[in-house]
């Protein structure tokens, strides 16, 4: 789906990993968009291919990882086009990132404010008073109560929590228009993981950013995400509105991760809805639907081609032969 | 920090002193005296021998000369050079001069040099760039200084490109101020460029690795995802995450500013406390050998003492833990 509003358009994007002599395939065939201020959120189990599909969107993928085919097209550029000196520009201004752990992301010897101030000045702050008071103001906008003495801290000397707050305000420092976060909060514990995605809800209705929100852990989405992706080996499965797939999952994959978290919390292993089987091994993928293997609702047409993506209803899209 | 500092001097004096009794016990042990050589001479009667070893108190019990020798250091005198007739520190001020100037000039362009080589082969990591560097650190690693310096000897030798030999041409002071530099730097040149190649592939090693380390780390990535690319974010985000072994390297290269060219010294002529030395040591002129030391000592123990603070400075994690741990 795609309209004139949107900010990213993916169109047929497919990504490899080159490993021991052999391509391995991380994205199949990835079409999606994202409209200016929307927040879409990925789901999906590690491997599904859901952080390279977010970090294909900066570029940010590392030397291993090859484009196979596609487009990103960002505010009407091919980002896939770009030389890496156009790229710097881009990261940080226009597309930014939230990392899962923040306290790997930040320099261990420089002090947070002149980490945010080195974003600045990479992207044209001139003049070293205006990056400080930008600085502060980003600080304040996170939530920090004495931005000043936040600034002069080495990122050891903060907690978790603080820390994640830092790398939120270097991502939104130049007011970028797409903020990818891959797990933002799985490195926190649950309190703060409540209060840093109301962070970044606030902030976003503030700055009407678009978020790409990266999730395995479907109650991250809750409230806010419009749309959703779900991935399983590579490919988008299902796509639809917050509320169309927690709502009433097509896939059974989808229903699947649905049941899992619709669990109460405290059920007895032996009684918790499973998937079962497990994750596929990107190597070796069947002929034809990669959940094959693990389908319960499995048919015969299943296992002899892949399925092709159908729209059974509006703004929804589903991969699985059920639906065909 | 204070009382750091004072507990590391405390430990610094207490070292001294023990290098000082061990100097000078296991020169005085060592076979021979100054007076061998006049020995051999049959016109100089053994009485007269005994009375200038008797005027040098050479035939004193060693605890007595060492005190001698104490007090001798408390006056400033470092003892006294039998050969020149001298006490020892006014005798090794001019050459240590030289020496600090040769040391000091060689150890500031390893570094200059070292610091751009190691950050930029270890960015472009297995290119023809970093391969090349690689190539000749290994080659001039295995090379033996003293091959090098001969072979620098026989090339100047030959071309006539350089002045080698002392530090001053014939007419030195009839130079302006500007003609006297242009000179020295001249007389310097070689040892210099011997210095560097031997010290320089040791530094770019020890530092391409700790920068090929850090441009893996997850921060790095980071920076990259903001924006900061080029060299901002090598010289400003890399290199100061992956300083700490450079500075502890920096700490021995400061140690060996007056003890690592002494060799360099004797082979080009320069005139530094490595002729002295050599001189001192093969006429048994034993207080210059022990200051010699001593020297060495004090400068190892000053070495490590600024690359603690340079550290302590540099990392803010180590600042933060008590750096009475370290």
């Amino acid at each position: 789906m795609t309209h004139a509003s949107d900010l990213v358009r993916v169109k047929d994007l497919s990504v490899s990993y080159s490993a021991a002599g052999q391509s391995v395939p991380a994205v199949k065939h990835a079409t999606f968009s994202i409209g200016a201020g929307e927040v879409l959120g990925v789901l999906g189990e590690s491997g599904s291919g859901k952080s390279t599909l977010a970090l294909s969107l900066a570029r940010m993928l590392p030397a291993k990882a090859r484009y196979e085919s596609g487009a990103i097209t960002f505010r009407g550029r091919d980002l896939l086009q770009m030389s890496e000196k156009q790229l710097g520009a881009v990261r940080g201004a226009e597309i930014a990132i939230i990392w899962q752990d923040p306290a790997l992301a930040l320099n261990p010897v420089m002090r947070v404010g002149q980490q945010i101030a080195e974003v600045l000045r990479a992207h044209g702050s001139r003049d070293r008073h205006e990056r400080v008071e930008r600085v502060q103001g980003v600080l304040t906008e996170v939530g920090f109560q004495h931005p000043s003495e936040v600034a002069s801290a080495y990122p050891h000397q903060l907690s978790g929590g603080q820390r994640q707050r830092v790398g939120i305000a270097q991502a939104l420092c130049c007011r970028p228009s797409l903020v990818i976060a891959d797990e933002p909060t799985s490195k926190l514990d649950s309190a703060l993981q409540v209060e840093i995605l109301a962070l970044l809800a606030k902030l976003r209705a503030l700055h009407n950013m678009a978020y790409l929100i990266i999730s395995h852990d479907p109650a991250v989405f809750a409230g806010w995400a419009d749309r959703m992706l779900v991935m399983y080996a590579g490919e988008i499965v299902e796509e639809g509105s917050r509320e169309q797939v927690f709502g009433h999952p097509l896939h059974p994959y989808s229903q699947g991760l649905v049941r899992l978290s619709g669990a109460p919390a405290g059920t007895p292993r032996q009684l918790l809805p499973v998937i079962t089987g497990e994750p596929p091994d990107l190597t070796r993928l069947p002929r034809g639907c990669a959940f094959e293997p693990r389908c319960p609702e499995r048919m015969k047409v299943c296992a002899a081609s892949p399925p092709a993506s159908s729209t059974p209803e509006a703004n929804r899209q589903v991969s699985c032969f059920k639906y065909e | 920090m204070k009382s750091y500092v004072a507990r590391r001097l405390a430990r610094a004096v207490l070292l001294l002193f023990a290098v000082s009794v061990l100097c000078f016990l296991l020169t005085r042990l060592a076979p021979g005296s100054f007076f061998d050589e006049i020995r051999l001479n049959p016109q100089i009667s053994p009485q007269t021998i005994a009375a200038l070893q008797a005027r040098y108190g050479l035939d004193e019990p060693l605890p007595l000369r060492y005190g001698r020798w104490a007090r001798s250091v408390a006056r400033g005198d470092f003892g006294f050079s039998i050969a020149y007739n001298t006490p020892v520190a006014q005798l090794m001020w001019a050459p240590a001069k030289h020496t600090l100037l040769l040391g000091g000039v060689a150890m500031l362009l390893c570094w200059l040099i070292s610091i751009p080589l190691a950050v930029w082969s270890a960015a472009y990591e297995r290119s023809w760039f970093d391969r090349g560097v690689s190539a000749l650190t290994s080659l001039f690693i295995s090379i033996p200084e003293i091959v090098l310096a001969l072979a620098l000897l026989a090339f100047a030798m030959r071309s006539h490109a350089l002045p080698v030999g002392g530090m001053t041409s014939v007419g030195f002071d009839e130079l302006t101020a500007w003609g006297k530099a242009v000179d020295i730097a001249r007389h310097m040149l070689a040892p210099v460029v011997i210095l560097v190649l031997v010290g320089t592939p040791v530094i770019v090693r020890h530092l391409r690795a700790s920068v090929a380390e850090v441009l893996h780390a997850p921060f790095v990535e980071a920076a990259r995802g903001c924006g900061i690319g080029g060299a901002r974010l090598l010289f400003r985000h890399v290199l100061p995450a992956a300083a700490n072994p450079a500075i502890s390297l920096f700490g021995l290269s400061l140690a060996a500013l007056l003890s690592g060219s002494l060799l360099v010294e004797v082979v080009t002529g320069w005139p530094g406390l490595g002729p002295l030395i050599l001189d001192a040591t093969l006429a048994r002129d034993l207080d210059v050998v022990v200051a010699a030391a001593m020297l060495g000592a004090a400068m190892m123990i000053v070495g490590n003492f600024a690359a603690d603070l340079l550290l302590l400075a540099a990392d803010p994690r180590i600042r933060t833990g008590s750096p009475d741990a370290g």
